[in-house]
């Protein structure tokens, strides 16, 4: 189940609002594509980004797959935990395995993510 | 797609299932890095019924064979294995194989790449018209091919029933039955720990079974193609289409060991000679990342001397689950290829410091 208070990027993150504050992740669809996620490379802290623009990486057994960011704003924190235990992502995609925190440049943004349902639907036209 | 006889055993195990060389082949069952460290520290069984088997017979197959092969098969006892390779003309590689010379005289078990199948099957029937008494024959689809790969398979061979397998040294083979289907176990796999492989001549499902069930107490997991293309990375063990093809020579791969010069002629041989009088321009290397990052196939490699110039080319890399570090095989100029210099690993734009190791990272430990 997808957690109903997310929203989401179609580049699979996901965002979880709190006043100002966004949680962002990558979603439990993206963490299973990739398979074993093995290193994460992570934004630092402090630097302003834009909504759409590459703000990490993440590596896996397989591939290497791109973190864009779902909202603008400023890197206020990162998960450091993920430096010794990548796999979290893979086991709590929406939980301890969260990336970053940003703090929103423009709250309004988020209005044009997807609901939960709306990208349940989105996973599901993407299938063939 | 096509399929392997364990088809229904890796969807009951909940495989994930991808094309692999027009294959639908299980990619994981628990995950890659736990069929990883399970293989690693237990014993793990992998399907590679993908690869191509030809069976070549005749009183003229010997000499075929050492005039199609880079190896001396000379060197081979009744059910004994080499690795060797398939050169074009040029010295190019078109394929690297294992050859098994059988019990009866005059024949030969060749495994070859899945993905090189067909070429291979046309390459030596088209070469064999000429000779007299020799015929090739693409019997991939009758024989399944089963991997157990790990310490504890000598145990679970020995619960199996097949205590004889215990005896066997690297590469040799035997014939034995399990499941009462007739099987070839040869010593051979390419994890780099102690296994066996079982060419099962027969239904390969009750086998694949038997083994697994067995296995089990010995905390024996069916394993993946990630798992094994991370073990062989490990190993510095070469990956058709990735580090080899017909474009790269064996000298220039790191496998001259496995040309003999000195056995006669063979396909390839004025070229290769030329080339390891000459010198190489590339050669094949091993290296680690100074800094956590993943190397992946195609990357560039910089010089250390500024500017940074391209000196070479990533053939594969992941990161090792047993060193945590980023590691890579990929061909350089001679000039850079020794062990212990640095370069650079151009992972999207930034370049990563890397040194020269000897392949293989991983060294089995002693018992």
């Amino acid at each position: 189940m997808i957690p109903a208070d997310l929203r989401f990027h179609k580049e699979h993150e996901w965002v979880r609002l709190d006043g100002k504050r966004a949680t962002v992740g990558i979603s439990d669809f993206a963490q299973d594509a990739l398979g074993d996620i093995v290193f994460l490379d992570l934004p630092k802290v402090g630097v302003s980004v834009k909504v759409g623009q590459q703000i990490g990486e993440v590596e896996s057994t397989k591939t290497t797959s791109t973190i864009y960011t779902p909202v603008s704003g400023t890197v206020s924190q990162i998960n450091t935990d993920l430096k010794d235990h990548p796999e979290v992502v893979n086991s709590d995609p929406y939980g301890k395995g969260w990336i970053a925190i940003i703090d929103l440049a423009d709250p309004a943004e988020v209005d044009q993510l997807m609901t939960a349902v709306q990208y349940e639907a989105f996973l599901a036209s993407q299938k063939h | 797609m096509q399929q392997t006889p364990l088809i229904a055993q890796h969807r009951a195990a909940g495989a994930k299932l991808v094309d692999f060389a027009g294959w639908e082949m299980p990619i994981q069952y628990s995950g890659v890095v736990d069929e990883y460290h399970t293989v690693r520290s237990k014993a793990g069984l992998f399907d590679v019924s993908h690869m191509g088997r030809l069976v070549v017979t005749g009183s003229g197959a010997e000499s075929f064979l050492q005039r199609m092969t880079t190896n001396d098969l000379a060197a081979l006892r009744p059910m004994q294995a080499q690795y060797s390779m398939v050169c074009n003309e040029q010295g190019g590689i078109k394929d690297d194989i294992f050859v098994y010379r059988l019990a009866r005289a005059g024949e030969f078990l060749v495994c070859v790449n899945a993905s090189n199948r067909e070429k291979i099957v046309s390459w030596l029937t088209d070469h064999s018209r000429v000779v007299p008494d020799c015929q090739v024959s693409d019997r991939s689809p009758e024989i399944a091919q089963i991997a157990l790969q790990g310490q504890a398979a000598r145990a679970i061979v020995a619960a199996v029933g097949l205590p004889q397998l215990e005896q066997l040294k690297l590469r040799e083979s035997t014939m034995v039955r399990v499941s009462n289907v007739e099987c070839l176990v040869a010593r051979t796999g390419y994890t780099g720990e102690f296994g066996y492989e079982f060419y099962v001549y027969g239904p390969a499902g009750p086998v694949w079974d038997k083994l697994l069930d067995t296995g089990k107490s010995f905390g024996l997991k069916p394993a993946g193609l990630g798992a094994r293309d991370l073990l062989r990375l490990e190993m510095g063990y070469l990956l058709y289409g990735n580090d080899i093809d017909e474009r790269t020579t064996p000298i220039e791969a790191g496998a001259e060991w496995a040309v003999r010069f000195e056995k006669g002629d063979f396909i390839g041989k004025p070229a290769l000679l030329t080339q390891k009088q000459v010198g190489v321009s590339r050669r094949f290397v091993g290296f680690e990342l100074l800094e956590k990052a993943v190397p992946r196939h195609g990357f560039t490699i910089l010089s250390s001397s500024s500017p940074q110039s391209p000196i070479g080319e990533v053939t594969s890399g992941n990161l090792s689950p047993l060193l945590q570090k980023g590691i890579g095989l990929g061909y350089v100029s001679p000039k850079y290829a020794d062990p212990g210099m640095d370069f650079f690993i151009d992972i999207r734009g930034k370049a990563v410091p890397a040194k020269v190791v000897k392949a293989a990272f991983y060294k089995r430990p002693a018992k």
